[in-house]
């Protein structure tokens, strides 16, 4: 009797090796070993040398760059992600009206999404460009920069708080106020992903439910808002809950677009850039293991107060335990 | 009037095709500038534009390309085959060391299986940053940093979201196919290579497909792992010629084109598995 349990037993353990010596070294070693280090004046060239809550004290009453990383990446999070969201789901909106050519147009909104993060990266960095890009092209040709100048010259005090001194078009990446818009641009050009969840879940939303509205005299807006968005909540929140975990580890366009400096003058640094640099430009592998615990720490309280709060507004369907 | 399913109004199709068209127009704009760029003169490109006239390359630049793969600051042939190389293996890796671990989680019933199951889950969680400190330093004094290793070898030890993926994908093979061969005195091992693994090709190209990209797209571990530029991948190379010589633009935007263009090709062919994939990456939620 014992004997096939046992055997089972070693073949799972066997099938399972991968991930089990995988576990132990890549995460478990990991990780014991990072929270020691963050307790550590380490450079790896010299041993850890134990110096108690050090890092965690500079780094939450004395390090003014952390600080900035912070707020920058809170800002891309809160930016970036809604922004994100929402234009993503009027897109999938639009698809779903089924015109013709729609998996063209879904194609086209999909694409951007697969381009390597380092050529968008450096092909931005010339769309971006206030002088001879592309971005500022557009609008000049559109003409925004007649309605700037107008703008600038009936409300100055405000065109400057909102980066418009003197009517000019944005300075993007070289200004210290546009760099983080200009980021924040860039990934709106990357939302085909959310756009193809999105598209598929709209395809679960009951049809009877749309035609009984029609039948009961809602009108298009009504039946959107009503009935198409309580039935996507579960996708808006998926993608919400994943876009705020990857915005707290936005890393590769920040760091090419920038060079590593997350300029200018810090506007671009962003939490996992400034972590990288502190690890590998300066090699205090200390500081930076207490860096990325602070990083976890603020990306699980956040999940939990996102789920908390969504119990109020996403929708599972009727009656538990529906397959989801 | 019902089977044909419903028809919206006429004019709400209008708006939408419309705003289709507009947003479409929009999102198509980055890739024109890519090409039209990498078409030019270094001089025109940094001349700027004033009318839609001066966004056509004249005169037309070809040779961009020829010389951006030719360019003593991008050693495109290398970061190529560096790049085919890790992606290569990490596939490799990827489907095998994943679907065998799905195997045990699904197909034989072990105690400790869940534990590992949700262990493996929670580590989801888990920001690489965290990980990534240790793992440096232990490769670092193993010697294999600005090896291929580092960027290899966890491919091989399961990534617990692939590890997901195949697991829900084994379930849904009944029972009764694994338990014949099972009852034939085939193997476990047998049974993985013969009846699980064929009936799940599907799901192994999904899982092939996006390590595939993952591994291709990778920045951050060939940035910390790799220094000699022999050793390059296309990411970090690309990265290097954009910071290095800002002065060629042109050629710069070929090779950005020559990096994009394959991930285009293989999504056109590929068309089905990468939808499918990213909405069941969707739909777990």
């Amino acid at each position: 009797m014992a004997r096939p349990a046992t055997r089972q037993l070693l073949q799972g353990l066997g099938f399972c090796s991968p991930s089990i010596i995988g576990l132990a070294a890549l995460m478990a070693y990991p990780m014991a070993a990072s929270l020691y280090y963050s307790f550590c004046n380490y450079s790896v060239l010299r041993p850890a040398r134990f110096i108690g809550t050090a890092n965690y004290r500079h780094l939450l009453t004395e390090d003014e760059l952390f600080r900035t990383a912070l707020y920058n990446t809170a800002v891309y999070a809160v930016w970036a992600v809604p922004l994100g969201i929402v234009f993503a789901f009027v897109l999938a909106l639009l698809l779903n009206v089924k015109v013709r050519g729609m998996a063209f147009y879904r194609t086209i909104f999909f694409i951007p999404s697969i381009v390597p993060l380092v050529a968008s990266s450096v092909l931005w960095i010339w769309l971006l460009n206030p002088q001879i890009g592309g971005i500022n092209f557009l609008l000049d040709r559109i003409g925004v920069d007649g309605l700037l100048t107008r703008f600038a010259e009936t409300a100055p005090a405000t065109a400057r708080w909102l980066g418009f001194e003197g009517g000019r078009l944005p300075g993007w990446l070289s200004d210290p106020q546009w760099a983080k818009r200009g980021i924040i641009l860039w990934s709106i050009w990357g939302v085909g992903g959310s756009v193809v969840i999105y598209l598929a879940g709209l395809q679960g939303v009951p049809k009877e439910l749309y035609e009984a509205a029609e039948v009961d005299g809602a009108g298009a807006w009504h039946r959107v808002r009503h009935i198409t968005v309580p039935f996507m909540t579960p996708y808006l929140f998926f993608t919400l809950v994943m876009g705020l975990i990857g915005a707290f580890q936005f890393f590769t366009p920040a760091y090419v677009m920038t060079n590593g400096q997350g300029g200018p003058v810090d506007s671009t640094t962003f939490y996992s850039l400034y972590l990288f640099n502190v690890a590998f430009a300066d090699f205090k592998m200390g500081y930076a293991s207490a860096m990325a615990w602070i990083l976890f720490a603020i990306i699980v309280v956040g999940t939990v107060l996102v789920f908390k709060t969504s119990a109020r507004f996403v929708y599972y369907g009727e009656g538990a335990g529906e397959g989801r | 009037m019902e089977e044909g399913g419903r028809t919206q109004p006429l004019w709400l199709r209008m708006v939408a095709h419309l705003g289709l068209v507009v947003f479409s127009a929009i999102f198509c704009v980055p890739f024109l500038w890519l090409v039209s760029r990498s078409l030019m003169t270094n001089d025109q490109i940094m001349q700027e534009p004033h009318s839609l006239m001066d966004l056509i390359p004249a005169p037309v630049r070809l040779a961009n390309y020829p010389d951006a793969l030719a360019f003593k600051g991008f050693h495109f042939t290398t970061y190529l085959t560096n790049t085919l190389i890790i992606c290569a293996l990490t596939v490799f890796g990827t489907i095998l060391s994943c679907s065998l671990v799905a195997y045990g989680l699904s197909r034989i019933y072990w105690r400790g299986r869940n534990v590992v199951f949700y262990i493996l889950l929670g580590t989801m969680m888990l920001p690489a940053q965290v990980t990534m400190i240790p793992v440096f330093v232990v490769f670092a004094k193993l010697r294999l940093v600005d090896t291929f290793v580092p960027l290899i070898l966890p491919a091989f030890l399961g990534n617990a979201f692939f590890v997901f993926l195949l697991r829900q994908f084994f379930l849904g093979i009944p029972r009764d196919l694994t338990d014949a061969a099972r009852l034939d005195g085939c193997t476990e091992f047998g049974i993985w290579r013969q009846v699980v693994i064929p009936l799940s090709k599907p799901a192994l190209a999904t899982v092939g497909l996006f390590s595939f990209m993952g591994a291709w797209n990778d920045y951050l571990g060939p940035l910390i792992y790799l220094s000699d530029s022999s050793k390059f991948t296309l990411s970090l190379g690309l990265a290097s010629f954009s910071s290095q010589y800002g002065q060629e633009p042109g050629m710069l935007m070929a090779a950005t084109t020559v990096m994009t263009v394959p991930i285009i090709v293989l999504f056109f062919f590929a068309q089905r598995t990468f939808i499918q994939g990213i909405t069941l990456t969707g739909l777990k939620g």
